[in-house]
């Protein structure tokens, strides 16, 4: 990966941050991976957070106990021992994530706030189908659910996952953000910015494109559900989230079971290697929806 | 038992920060300065980490139902125990069925309220500090409320005698306009030269928005260098694939009004970040009001660990002066 350049900086005295790339993509995001997990094994003292994000990754550590050169110096070595991404293995999980695309609730937010839109005469997904190229919003939400997303950094606030669909470039979605940021934005709304479509965990201020409504969430700080009796968050960087157009009977259904306590996401755990993605994304995500939904 | 009958504008349970839980979107929260938030432990004898009650602008009015030992620290918030004047950076008695009210803060923003054996609330993901974006930790998960009774814990390491008191060199001074370092770094490169000249030159205002999260700054509109935006940005010149965000750093989204996030800060978004204030003066932001003034001094790695020593130093020398008094 030698047309990486790669930037470390000092966030303070008490951060290091490392941008691997200005632009996105699989193979980025998989060496951000590798490195902060192989930081991780090292269980260097003085480090205290270990932040992988999308093209980039951060860690938190206390200058009293480690010096921020010598930190960067480990990191560089890490990164040189990744260059080769063969030997890495990410633990992963393919998740089933039910949406309502196009929900009274969002629709609402949407209307409220056409005049911080690029578009104010079109809803969010009209205009986010049309600058991708697709005929219509009914083949804009084929494509995006069609093939499983990355979840490729975890922020913003509790939770809330980035996801990065796993398909050749030339058919990623990208959309811009707000012209100015919103106020509001439905909690487990399902929202898409730049190349990252997201569910917010909570109610909240908000850039991205809104499309929808995710049934299920991501943030539980009861810890009532089963998915969330380790974490008071449910994604995690790795996994596999596939996006399913459901129906406003089956949204109800699902929430019905969020409500009672009872709901588990259909998930597998599922091990691969970057390579495995990279050689042939397409392939790779026909192959995670069929483990998916019928092994 | 301490009940609460006025809760003061925003009071909150903080102690050193819930460390550990970034890379989940889940910001450290604490006391925004820690300094005054580490000598009003040592005041009332407690062991490090204790939890606080931070005071903003306006304090809460407490009754004490038992005897205890106390020290408040920070912004100065002239205190009053059954309406006598009683001073801070010092440590103080106060007894069963005293009420401790506070005058309107007259220099800085936050003040620290220690009590000896700590405020006692559950430990949510090893702290007791409270962000309140997400209803997490604290007392209920948010800030004081008329009504509430709050328990006094068992965190006390020694018993530091009625009146002992610092000494002017430990008591920082806050004015009206504040000079905060930071290092240059991040995304820095997305700033034209001049802009990352004006950045540093301009007296920047602190907006309304000035809260836990992040304060918001006004000035005047600052430039990025034109490029055709990375796969997956988005397409304003401010963005960039969405990334970690340090806390103390400074974004500029659209370039309009600058953003210097705090210990409840987002963990991270789509902005180019600039810029990040020291550990040191993160103790100082937070102590700036809505329309004073901020000047950002750009520092060297080297210079901001100094200022680190600096600080831990007098914090040892403090704990020293207790001891032997």
């Amino acid at each position: 990966m030698s047309d990486l350049k790669t930037r470390y900086s000092y966030g303070g005295d008490e951060f290091i941050f490392v941008e691997l790339s200005e632009d996105m993509s699989l193979e980025v995001n998989f060496q951000a991976m590798a490195i902060t997990k192989k930081l991780r094994e090292k269980n260097m003292p003085g480090i205290l957070d270990i932040c992988p994000s999308n093209a980039s990754y951060m860690v938190r550590f206390n200058p009293d106990q480690i010096h921020p050169d010598e930190l960067i110096d480990e990191l560089k070595k890490l990164e040189s021992s990744v260059e080769n991404l063969d030997d890495v293995v990410i633990n992963s999980r393919l998740v089933d994530v039910p949406v309502l695309f196009e929900d009274p609730w969002t629709h609402e937010a949407v209307m409220q706030f056409r005049d911080r839109h690029q578009d104010p005469e079109s809803t969010d997904i009209e205009y986010a189908a049309r600058i991708n190229g697709y005929e219509s919003k009914e083949d804009f939400i084929k494509a995006i659910t069609g093939s499983p997303f990355l979840v490729s950094m975890i922020g913003f606030v509790p939770g809330l996952p980035f996801c990065f669909q796993v398909v050749p470039r030339e058919e990623q979605i990208e959309v811009p953000k707000y012209v100015r940021p919103r106020t509001f934005t439905p909690e487990r709304c399902f929202g898409f910015g730049g190349g990252f479509s997201v569910i917010y965990p909570v109610q909240g201020a908000g850039g991205y494109q809104m499309f929808g409504i995710a049934a299920t969430p991501v943030f539980d700080k009861e810890q009532k559900l089963p998915d969330f009796q380790d974490s008071i968050v449910f994604p995690r960087q790795g996994d596999i989230f596939r996006y399913r157009d459901v129906t406003r009977e089956e949204y109800d259904a699902v929430r019905a079971e969020v409500e009672a306590g009872t709901f588990e996401y259909r998930k597998k755990d599922f091990t691969f290697r970057p390579d495995d993605v990279l050689k042939d994304p397409r392939a790779f995500s026909d192959m995670v929806l069929g483990r998916l939904y019928n092994d | 038992m301490i009940k609460v009958l006025k809760p003061g504008l925003q009071t909150t349970v903080q102690d050193d920060g819930r460390v550990g839980f970034y890379e989940t979107g889940m910001p450290p929260s604490g006391a925004v300065d820690q300094y005054s938030y580490a000598v009003a432990n040592l005041l009332a004898g407690n062991k490090k980490g204790a939890a606080v009650l931070e005071i903003t602008y306006m304090g809460p009015e407490l009754e004490f139902q038992q005897d205890a030992t106390i020290a408040i620290t920070g912004g100065n918030i002239p205190p009053k125990i059954n309406g006598e004047a009683v001073p801070m950076w010092e440590t103080v008695k106060i007894n069963r069925g005293d009420v401790l009210s506070f005058d309107f803060v007259k220099q800085g923003a936050r003040s620290y309220l220690a009590i000896a054996g700590g405020i006692d609330v559950p430990v949510i993901m090893d702290s007791r500090s409270t962000y309140t974006l997400c209803g997490i930790g604290g007392f209920n998960g948010r800030a004081l409320q008329e009504g509430d009774a709050l328990s006094i814990g068992d965190v006390q390491e020694t018993d530091v005698k009625e009146g002992t008191r610092l000494t002017e060199e430990y008591v920082p001074e806050f004015s009206t306009s504040h000079e905060i370092r930071v290092i240059i770094g991040l995304c820095s490169y997305r700033l034209t030269e001049e802009s990352k000249q004006r950045f540093l030159e301009l007296e920047w205002t602190v907006t309304p928005e000035a809260n836990r999260v992040g304060y918001r700054l006004k000035g005047e509109r600052l430039d990025f260098v034109p490029r055709e935006q990375p796969f997956g940005a988005g397409s304003n010149p401010s963005n960039v694939v969405d990334l970690g965000y340090p806390i103390g750093s400074i974004q500029i989204p659209d370039g309009v009004e600058p953003i210097a996030l705090l210990n409840d800060a987002v963990t991270g978004g789509g902005y180019a970040t600039v810029a990040t204030i020291i550990s040191t003066d993160l103790n100082r932001i937070g102590q700036a009001k809505t329309n004073e003034k901020v000047k950002f001094v750009s520092v060297s790695l080297e210079e901001a660990l100094k200022a680190r020593q600096e600080t831990n130093r007098k914090l040892e020398e403090i704990k020293n002066i207790i001891q032997s008094s």
